[in-house]
């Protein structure tokens, strides 16, 4: 497929201050002088923001980055992930076409969106609200035939039930993503034969979930959207409401629509048991340490100095004292001092107890 | 140097660096590998495939010979040197199968492609493909690019070697050009190409980018004609003229600058019909500037091609005879009264030959510095420097004083881009100029080399390995300039910096060597004589009242002005020995002959000497080159740079006045450029440019 620049290009690009803000914290990630390393996810941040990567934005960017706009276009041009056309105003179909889902129908969305939204892929849909393209395998092959509108995945299609979602997003609504013929997952259509307990909602299914809870299928990124992150602290504060009420979710689990490694990771520890301003309930503290002095809690692999002073002034002395923590207590203290499941990750507890017991963590 | 490693390349055993590719390697084994991306004086991008190698006992696959090195290579059993191998079925087979696929989207117009006989595609094609191919569906074609009146383009040839793009980016520093799309749609472009016909608005970020239609603005964009392995960017001047067969090349010497770039003269007939580089790795390595490679089309305008005389205030043409009896009479009339000055472009030849006759008439006074340059006649140290070019390739820092190098010498200039590249420093004091990567701006004037500058600089330069002045004739053709190269000399030899005097005319350095200059300068030189000789100089105005007699081979500025004019003959019609701006002495062979009645220019002043009852010692030009060898003996030394003693020259007081560089117009520099039409649009071209940024600023 060729991909050159369109023809009509905008005014003028610029990343909305949020987005800015957080283009900026993209760069810092990278050492001096190697800032072109961000090109990628401001792209991609830019994509989001204005649906597709315009010429304005590729010499913003590379004003951004101290690199030749060629650079950034041989970029831009060189994945298939970066739209170089204008997408529809409400939303761009990605219509899956490979084995599984050509098998299962896929041909049929295909003529869906020729008859609904324009003859060819890449073009808009009369009304400029809709546009498409056929991509590669998506994954979601145990689900043929699917397509991905914005940020999320719409499975278990037929013609009726995608040429419904359109009518929906053309009228300004977004239907619940994932599979539409009554599974919750991938799950065999004939019901579970196992694991019977499970609730069969969707809110089973954490991507859909998440989905939901997000409300960003089709949105356009400006910043203040919550991310999944935001959304089990329960720590968003959204200028404007999100078109989707808030709502805790458990286990959610990020589909990879749009956050940053970093929030990624932060939605893939597990283990809180509610979201919300409280959390866990709080382990056992202590006002000073007692008679023998405090613990070296370095010694925790994973506990520096900075963390060790955190861990004193909330109470903390005594390998013991953390070697007793609860899941739930775990939670609350990860939760007050922001360790982003470090707790966990390097199981204090286990280590914590070692030390209690005079061996080495 | 680390230790050598012995390897087996087709059973031959030879010793390398480890650090060498094995292509290299190959090359030293004396065995031939075909490449198409591979460039020893560019990155490895190891994108062509062609150069595939058998390594014994490495994976079951051809390996890329260009991107492994020789260290990366395993021994063999029990300690065995590795071993390679190039002539295998394995190596035939992949090669073939390359080929094939390079010349799946390759057309077939050899006949019209203006590479054919020159083309690396065409004789790899021969000598490692096979002469069918299975592809049967159509070709993908390309649209060519806009880069402007220098390089034309028909990318529908190209095999995306990306050796432009790489050439661009890293030698050029002007990274214009790139790899855009993927697979089969992926192409060459430069971004002004891909963003044609995508305006924005006035308010777009980033203006000069935007709206340039200019093509290229390097200006050493005409060598990715001679990288390109194929023939998708040719030679736009030189387009659809001629065939490579039919030329005859001689081997020259650049003089559009003073850096002295090798170069090849290709002649049909006796029209030169294009300037190609050679390599000579001590002065230009194989680059060539824009301004030397596209100037050949001035050689055939606005020549002199007869004597002319001025008669009732009108130039008029005449013969030799009448020519030289009009000046042996107003010679005659002078007594001793003359003077000479020689131009920019002038071989030493014929200033030994004129210098020579302008004192056996009794006068001394003869001057070469048009632009007024205080260069120190006599102290060769003072007026070459004690660096040569190839030092700015060690050094890890470098000081521009008083000068543009990409303007004066852009391909010593792409050299001290090299040395930054490896990690040098560079510093300015001077006009604030982009060189095309990131210098230290330490000043603007002379003051910057006295007082607390001077201090800053001595500890930017002190204690480092291997620092290098380079003296621009910006800090040198002004009142305080000797002044100026006193305290430059000064502050070398306080940090043992070495010095390298960047020249603009091709003809200085020769010049001072052979003694033609006056203690007064030009100025100096030609106050109050009666008559002038002017040999080519162009470049100064001749106030009314002396007779002036110009003899040179463009009818430029000095022609306007002068008396009796004698028909010279330019740089290619003539054998003449340069020496560059290092003090490197070189000649250029006469590649093809002057128009008309024009002559070489010693035989002119040899038959010249014999009317004015002054006949000089020579009556061939090895005699003449005998006369001066006997003189300045180092002229017999060619390609070689004599030492020159060290004297550093009195560091006098200073203005505070800033510098200026010494050329405003890049590409219109001399006679012959002002009569090029190539140099001209470029210099539109490149005025536009400015304006564009100007207004973008």
């Amino acid at each position: 497929m060729l991909r050159r620049l369109y023809h009509q290009q905008p005014e003028s690009f610029a990343f909305t201050p949020a987005n800015l803000e957080w283009a900026k914290g993209q760069i810092e990630k990278y050492p001096e002088g190697r800032q072109a390393s961000a090109v990628i996810p401001l792209l991609w941040r830019g994509q989001e923001q204005e649906g597709w990567v315009t010429r304005p934005m590729i010499e913003a960017i590379a004003q951004m980055l101290d690199m030749a706009p060629i650079r950034v276009l041989e970029v831009a041009s060189f994945y298939f992930m970066f739209q170089m056309a204008p997408v529809g105003s409400v939303a761009h179909v990605q219509v899956c076409g490979t084995t599984s889902c050509m098998i299962c129908g896929a041909e049929d969305l295909i003529g869906v969106c020729k008859e609904k939204i324009a003859k060819a892929p890449h073009a808009l849909s009369a009304d400029g609200k809709f546009s498409w393209e056929e991509v590669e395998c998506l994954g979601a092959c145990a689900n043929a035939p699917m397509v991905q509108i914005g940020k999320d995945y719409y499975e278990d299609l037929t013609a009726e039930k995608f040429a419904w979602i359109l009518d929906e997003l053309a009228a300004g609504r977004v239907p619940t993503p994932g599979p539409q013929n009554g599974r919750f997952a991938s799950e065999p259509l004939g019901g579970l034969t196992s694991l019977t307990a499970l609730k069969k909602t969707h809110d089973a299914n954490a991507s859909v979930a998440l989905a939901t809870a997000l409300g960003e299928t089709i949105k356009r990124i400006d910043g203040s959207e919550p991310t999944a992150t935001d959304l089990m602290r329960g720590t968003h504060r959204a200028k404007s409401p999100a078109p989707v009420p808030k709502k805790a979710t458990k286990k959610a689990r990020a589909t990879g629509a749009g956050e940053s490694d970093a929030e990624l990771r932060d939605a893939e520890t597990k283990g809180r048991p509610e979201t919300g301003a409280v959390v866990g309930s709080k382990p056992r503290l202590l006002k000073k340490p007692r008679k023998g002095g405090a613990d070296d809690l370095k010694k925790i692999s994973g506990v520096g100095p900075k963390l060790e002073g955190l861990l004193l002034e909330l109470g903390v002395f005594h390998y013991d004292q953390i070697a007793a923590w609860t899941a739930d207590e775990i939670a609350w203290v990860d939760e007050h001092l922001k360790f982003r499941g470090r707790i966990e990750r390097d199981d204090w507890v286990a280590q914590a107890a070692k030390l209690a017991r005079g061996e080495d963590a | 140097m680390s230790e050598l490693r012995k390897i087996i390349i087709d059973d031959r055993e030879v010793e390398v660096d480890p650090r060498l590719t094995l292509l290299q390697a190959c090359e030293e084994a004396g065995v031939e590998i075909p490449r198409f991306c591979y460039h020893e004086r560019l990155s490895i991008a190891g994108n062509c495939r062609m150069c595939l190698v058998e390594v014994v006992g490495g994976p079951p696959k051809p390996a890329a010979s260009c991107a492994m090195q020789v260290k990366d290579l395993r021994p063999g059993p029990e300690g065995a040197p590795p071993v390679i191998r190039t002539n295998t079925p394995m190596v035939k087979k992949a090669r073939e199968g390359v080929m094939e696929f390079l010349l799946i989207n390759h057309p077939l117009d050899c006949p019209i492609c203006d590479q054919g006989g020159e083309c690396d595609l065409q004789d790899q094609a021969m000598a490692y493909g096979v002469d069918f191919s299975r592809f049967r569906e159509p070709k993908r074609s390309a649209t060519d690019l806009a880069l402007g009146p220098l390089v034309e383009t028909h990318m529908t040839r190209c095999i995306s070697c990306t050796r432009c793009v790489r050439f661009m980016t890293e030698v050029a520093g002007v990274p214009e050009m790139g790899q855009v799309g993927r697979g089969e749609d992926s192409e060459i472009t430069s971004y002004e190409t891909a963003t044609l016909g995508t305006e924005m608005g006035a308010s777009g970020p980033d203006l000069v980018v935007a709206t340039l239609k200019a093509g290229l603005s390097s200006e050493l964009q005409g060598n990715i004609v001679d990288l390109c392995p194929v023939g998708a960017l040719t030679n736009k001047p030189y387009a659809f003229t001629a065939r490579p067969w039919e030329l005859r090349k001689f081997q020259s010497i650049d003089v559009m600058d003073a850096l002295g770039s090798n170069t090849r003269v290709d002649v049909r007939g006796r029209e030169v019909m294009r300037i190609l580089p050679r390599n000579h790795d001590g002065v230009n390595e194989e680059w060539l500037a824009d301004r030397s490679r596209y100037v050949w089309d001035g050689l055939r305008r606005q020549r002199l091609d007869r004597p002319y005389v001025r008669r009732n205030g009108k130039l008029k043409p005449a013969s030799w005879s009448e020519a030289f009896a009009a000046i042996a009479a107003s010679v005659k009339a002078a007594g001793g009264d003359i003077a000479a000055v020689a131009g920019d472009l002038v071989s030493v030849e014929p200033l030994w030959a004129l210098k020579k006759l302008v004192n056996a008439l009794g006068s001394e006074r003869h001057d070469c510095r048009q632009d007024g340059a205080r260069l120190v006649p006599g102290n060769r140290s003072a007026y070459v420097g004690n660096a040569a070019v190839a030092d700015i390739d060690g050094s890890d820092a470098i000081l521009v004083v008083g000068s543009n190098p990409r303007d004066e010498a852009p391909v010593l200039n792409a050299r001290i881009r090299k040395a930054w590249l490896a990690g040098a420093e560079v510093a300015v004091i001077g006009e604030p100029v982009d060189l095309s990567f990131e210098t230290h701006h330490l000043g603007s004037g002379p003051d910057a080399l006295t007082g607390e500058s001077r201090r800053k600089i001595v500890d930017y330069m002190k204690g480092r390995n291997a620092p290098l002045i380079v003296l621009g004739q910006g800090a040198l053709a002004r009142d305080d300039g000797a002044a100026i190269l006193g305290h430059v000399m000064a502050l070398a030899d306080e940090v043992g910096a070495k010095l390298l005097i960047l020249h603009t005319a091709a003809a200085r350095v020769g010049a001072m060597d052979v003694g033609f200059t006056h203690p007064g300068g030009v100025a100096g030189a030609l106050e109050g004589a009666k008559v002038i000789f002017n040999l080519g100089a162009d470049e100064i105005e001749i106030a009314d009242g002396p007779f002036v007699i110009y003899q040179g081979h463009h009818g430029d500025r000095g022609a306007h002005r002068a008396d009796v004019i004698l028909p010279g003959a330019a740089w290619t019609e003539q054998p003449g020995t340069y020496v560059n701006t290092e003090g490197r002495v070189q000649i250029a062979n006469r590649a093809g002959f002057p128009p008309g009645d024009a002559r070489e220019d010693w035989a002119i002043l040899r038959a010249l000497s014999a009317e004015l009852g002054a006949t000089l010692p020579f009556d061939t030009l090895d005699a003449l080159r005998r006369d001066l060898y006997a003189a300045h003996p180092h002229f017999a030394a060619v390609d070689t740079i004599a030492p020159s003693a060290w004297q550093p020259v009195e560091a006098g007081k200073i203005a505070a006045r800033p510098f200026r560089n010494p050329i405003s117009d890049h590409f219109l520099t001399n006679p012959v450029t002002r009569a090029s039409e190539v140099m001209a649009e470029c210099s539109r071209l490149a005025a536009e440019r400015r304006s564009k940024a100007l207004a973008a600023e």
